[in-house]
């Protein structure tokens, strides 16, 4: 089990020097850098010196190899430098967006799984009846809905509701507060936005336990298992429930990783300074070094989640652990 | 004085559809915090010297000081200045070459410490001359400033190179925060990252990417100033929140601009409970084709692609979809020095007969043999207004048989094509701070002197006419001199100024005392704000 556990943490190193140099050369190929937005795309007069100046200052003049080796010599010591367009560290800028978009993604994987699980095994126990076909619309729905729209539509009908009900139109905090400073502020901030994600994210992982669930009953096992005449609870439970599981939880990685920093329209939408948002603006004002350290951070929030799901694995089904 | 000083240099004007509605005279309440969003996603640094967007100065103007601002009570005006940190106006001496500025004394910044006539010149000094490694963003707009020296604690003293009438509207840049001598001499990078001054409001907190909280600062020295308790401002970048927060009163308003669409919905929807302040704004569009790029070579071609379009026409339509209102030219159309509408209808593109105008374009094309004329137009991808009116332009271009379409970059790309030169026809943006016309219109100066501009064009005699106006004083002057340089812009079809932006700023009507200004970057300090709850 160790020696799987080191292998696969092994696998991460060129991982993260391909992603690393990947990013490093993207970036650059777009026309434009961030010393030209920050003095021009505000439409006043800016000297050509002055451009020349940022370039300095931001070690832009250096040959593009002394920037690689800069770059990736900064990554071993985990130093990811400043942003080229707020002067203040990277890690400084990612620490304020992380408890957002983690709480963000925290709250749509418990609230998806808990929706999906059991809705999705149900649906699957009870194939072609009423509650499977409501929960196919619904799991169909969520796929087919865009969460952005979705989030724009439910702020809508609560200042619509709350203004026919109270006489006056409520909407969510447009500032975080962290949970232990206010919890009611920050849970009404978050619920909508958790809502809004966790619907489209119940509705795939329903969709795939209610297929794998419905794969797995149809297994020689579950057949003896019922010959042997064990209780039905019991071989949902322990037999079917559990190997069902292997690509849901695999999915739920998946997603889970993708919330960390791709909730760019929604944290739009609900005004939340998440990753998702840093990213966008990292791209946008082309902020080198921003954007290359939040690259890096998704490659290693993705093999995390990867390793944990392959950890998982090992713990739902015994034969990964004994091969 | 100060009032005599600038009747003297520049008469008095107020910007034409500048006026803000009305605000009755009441007594300023004390107390409260006031919300307000700014419609970015957090700033780059904290340094005002450094950067140019107005998220910056709208997130740290309330901390500073200035020298001289425009004045808070009366904005809308062009020519209305009047001291911040200085006593009052001085009389220039030395043959207008030397300025005297009295500080006043007493001043703290927000650690206690004292400010004084040292703080003032350090701080210009990093302005006007940088140091080496240190990113000063206007520093060419004080291309007459010599030097900045303070003999004494009490007194700053600028020296000129030569006279001009856009030496103390440039000193007014609501940009030119003054900083503690004792901070830059530690490290003159220290305030991208802190904020330390002696302005209105304390710094509270400030969550990167988030909001910023400042409270009152007991020791301002503008008596009785500032009302608020407080104030949190919240970093918005969609419209749509910003829509929906004002609405619920989760924010006031927001300072730059809405487009009519929003402000209409707000209005509708909260009656009374809204107010809009509405102002002609110094930014605009520009009309840039490179001249080095056949067939724009041709004057024939330029003059044809600006006596198609139908700027008073179009610019009333537009209105209503999108931030824009008024027609003008190279200089805003409040300032004294701007043009009267008799003379805007003389220049090429602005002529009121519209047929007239388009048949000579038409006539134009054929000369030049560019009668089936096809290009791409580079723009913005940003929707307001830049979208709108390159969507209208191209329409406009139809009608005289030119087949364009729009090539839409996001801003970095799209600078980058300007910079480069890798385009035919841009529509760029002219957006200034303080209105200084003479130092506006420096943008249009020919790539040998303004290499920022990207029309690619060569034009001694525009150069000519700018260094006769430059060191001129009288108003009077400046103003033939003005409308000779404009009629030089135009008749060589160089660039064309496509009708200014118009700001409208729907607030709480709880919010009182603020007062719309010409631009975006003006009047932020917040200090005249109390809230009618």
């Amino acid at each position: 089990m160790y020696l799987y556990v080191i292998k696969r943490v092994l696998l991460v190193i060129p991982t993260l020097v391909g992603a690393a140099a990947l990013v490093f050369l993207l970036m650059r190929l777009i026309p434009g850098d961030v010393c030209v937005i920050r003095l021009g795309s505000s439409g006043g007069t800016f000297d050509p010196k002055a451009v020349t100046l940022c370039h300095q200052e931001l070690g832009m003049d250096r040959p593009i190899w002394v920037q690689f080796f800069d770059f990736m010599w900064g990554i071993v010591r985990f130093d990811f430098g400043t942003s080229m367009w707020s002067a203040k560290p990277v890690t400084t800028e990612i620490w304020a967006r992380l408890p957002v978009s983690l709480e963000i993604a925290l709250l749509g994987t418990v609230l998806a799984t808990a929706i999906a699980i059991p809705l999705g095994t149900l649906s699957a126990l009870r194939q072609n009846s009423w509650l499977d076909l409501f929960v196919r619309v619904f799991a169909i729905g969520g796929i087919a809905t865009p969460s952005f729209w979705l989030g724009i539509i439910s702020l809508l009908i609560v200042l619509d509701l709350t203004s026919f009900f109270l006489g006056s139109p409520w909407m969510p905090p447009i500032d975080y507060v962290p949970f232990w400073e206010d919890p009611i502020r920050n849970l009404s901030m978050v619920f909508l936005p958790a809502i809004t994600i966790g619907y489209r994210y119940s509705a795939i992982t329903m969709r795939m336990t209610r297929s794998t669930m419905l794969e797995v009953m149809r297994e020689d096992y579950i057949r003896t298992a019922r010959a042997k005449g064990l209780i039905h609870k019991l071989i949902i439970n322990r037999h079917a429930l559990k190997n069902a599981m292997l690509p849901v939880v695999t999915l739920i990685g998946i997603e889970f990783a993708f919330l960390i920093g791709g909730l760019v329209v929604t944290e739009q939408v609900f005004n939340l300074n998440g990753v998702g948002r840093l990213f966008v603006q990292a791209v946008q004002n082309q902020d080198y070094t921003l954007t290359q350290a939040l690259v890096m951070m998704t490659v290693v929030v993705f093999v995390f989640c990867n390793l944990v799901v392959d950890l998982l694995y090992a713990w739902l089904d015994p034969r990964i652990r004994y091969s | 004085m100060r009032k005599a000083l600038l009747a003297a240099c520049f008469g008095l004007g107020l910007a034409a559809g500048a006026l803000p509605q009305a605000t009755e005279a009441q007594t300023p309440k004390r107390g409260g915090t006031l919300t307000y969003m700014i419609p970015a996603d957090g700033g780059p640094s904290l340094d005002g010297h450094r950067e140019t967007t107005y998220a910056v100065l709208h997130a740290t103007a309330p901390f500073y000081s200035v020298l001289i601002r425009i004045n808070p009570d009366n904005p809308s005006s062009t020519t209305d200045f009047t001291c911040d940190l200085c006593t009052e106006f001085p009389k220039p001496s030395d043959d207008g070459l030397t300025w005297t500025f009295k500080i006043r004394k007493g001043v703290k910044f927000h650690d206690g410490e004292p400010l004084t006539a040292q703080d003032v010149a350090a701080s210009w000094k990093k302005i006007v001359s940088p140091p080496a490694g240190v990113a000063s963003a206007r520093y060419a707009n004080f291309k007459m400033v010599e030097s900045v020296a303070a003999p004494d604690d009490e007194t700053v003293v600028f020296k000129l190179k030569f006279k001009t009438l856009s030496f103390l509207p440039a000193l007014a840049d609501p940009y030119a925060y003054i900083y503690s001598k004792k901070r830059l001499e530690q490290d003159m990078h220290w305030y991208e990252k802190n904020i330390l001054g002696s302005g209105p409001f304390k710094l509270e907190a400030f969550t990167i990417g988030q909001s910023v909280k400042g409270v009152r600062n007991p020791d301002y020295y503008h008596a009785g100033q500032p009302y608020l308790d407080g104030f949190t401002a919240i970093f918005a970048p969609k419209q749509s929140v910003r829509v929906e927060a004002i609405r619920a009163d989760r924010a006031a308003l927001e300072f730059r601009s809405m487009p009519p669409a929003a402000v209409d919905q707000l209005t509708k929807e909260l009656g009374d409970k809204i107010t809009v302040q509405r102002s002609d704004w110094n930014c605009g569009n520009v009309l840039t084709p490179n001249h080095k790029v056949k067939p724009f070579d041709d004057v024939r071609v330029r003059k044809a692609l600006f006596l198609a379009i139908d700027q008073w026409k179009g610019a009333q339509a537009l209105s209503k979809i999108a931030i824009v209102r008024t027609v003008g030219s190279v200089v805003f159309p409040g300032s004294p020095l701007a043009a009267n509408k008799e003379e805007l209808e003389q220049l090429i593109g602005l002529w009121p007969d519209i047929d007239k105008s388009r048949a000579e374009a038409r006539r134009l094309l054929k000369e030049a043999g560019q009668e089936n004329l096809t290009f791409e137009l580079l723009n913005r991808n940003v929707d307001q207004p830049y979208l709108i009116v390159g969507t209208w332009i191209l329409d406009e271009w139809s009608k005289v048989g030119i087949k364009a379409t729009q090539k839409v970059l996001p801003t970095g790309p799209w600078l980058d094509a300007m910079r480069s030169g890798n385009f035919t026809v841009a529509l760029e943006a002219n957006c200034q701070n303080i209105v200084n016309p003479i130092a506006d219109v420096g943008r249009w100066l020919p790539y040998d002197v303004e290499q920022e501009n990207f029309g690619g064009f060569l034009d001694p005699t525009l150069v000519e006419i700018y260094n006769k106006m430059l060191p001129e004083t009288d108003v009077a002057k400046a103003r033939v001199l003005m409308r000779q340089f404009e009629k030089r812009v135009n008749d060589e079809a160089h660039q064309l100024m496509v009708t200014y932006w118009y700001r409208q700023v729907p607030m709480r009507s709880y919010v009182k005392g603020w007062k719309i200004s010409p631009s975006h970057y003006l009047n932020q300090d917040l200090a005249n704000i109390w809230l009618d709850k």
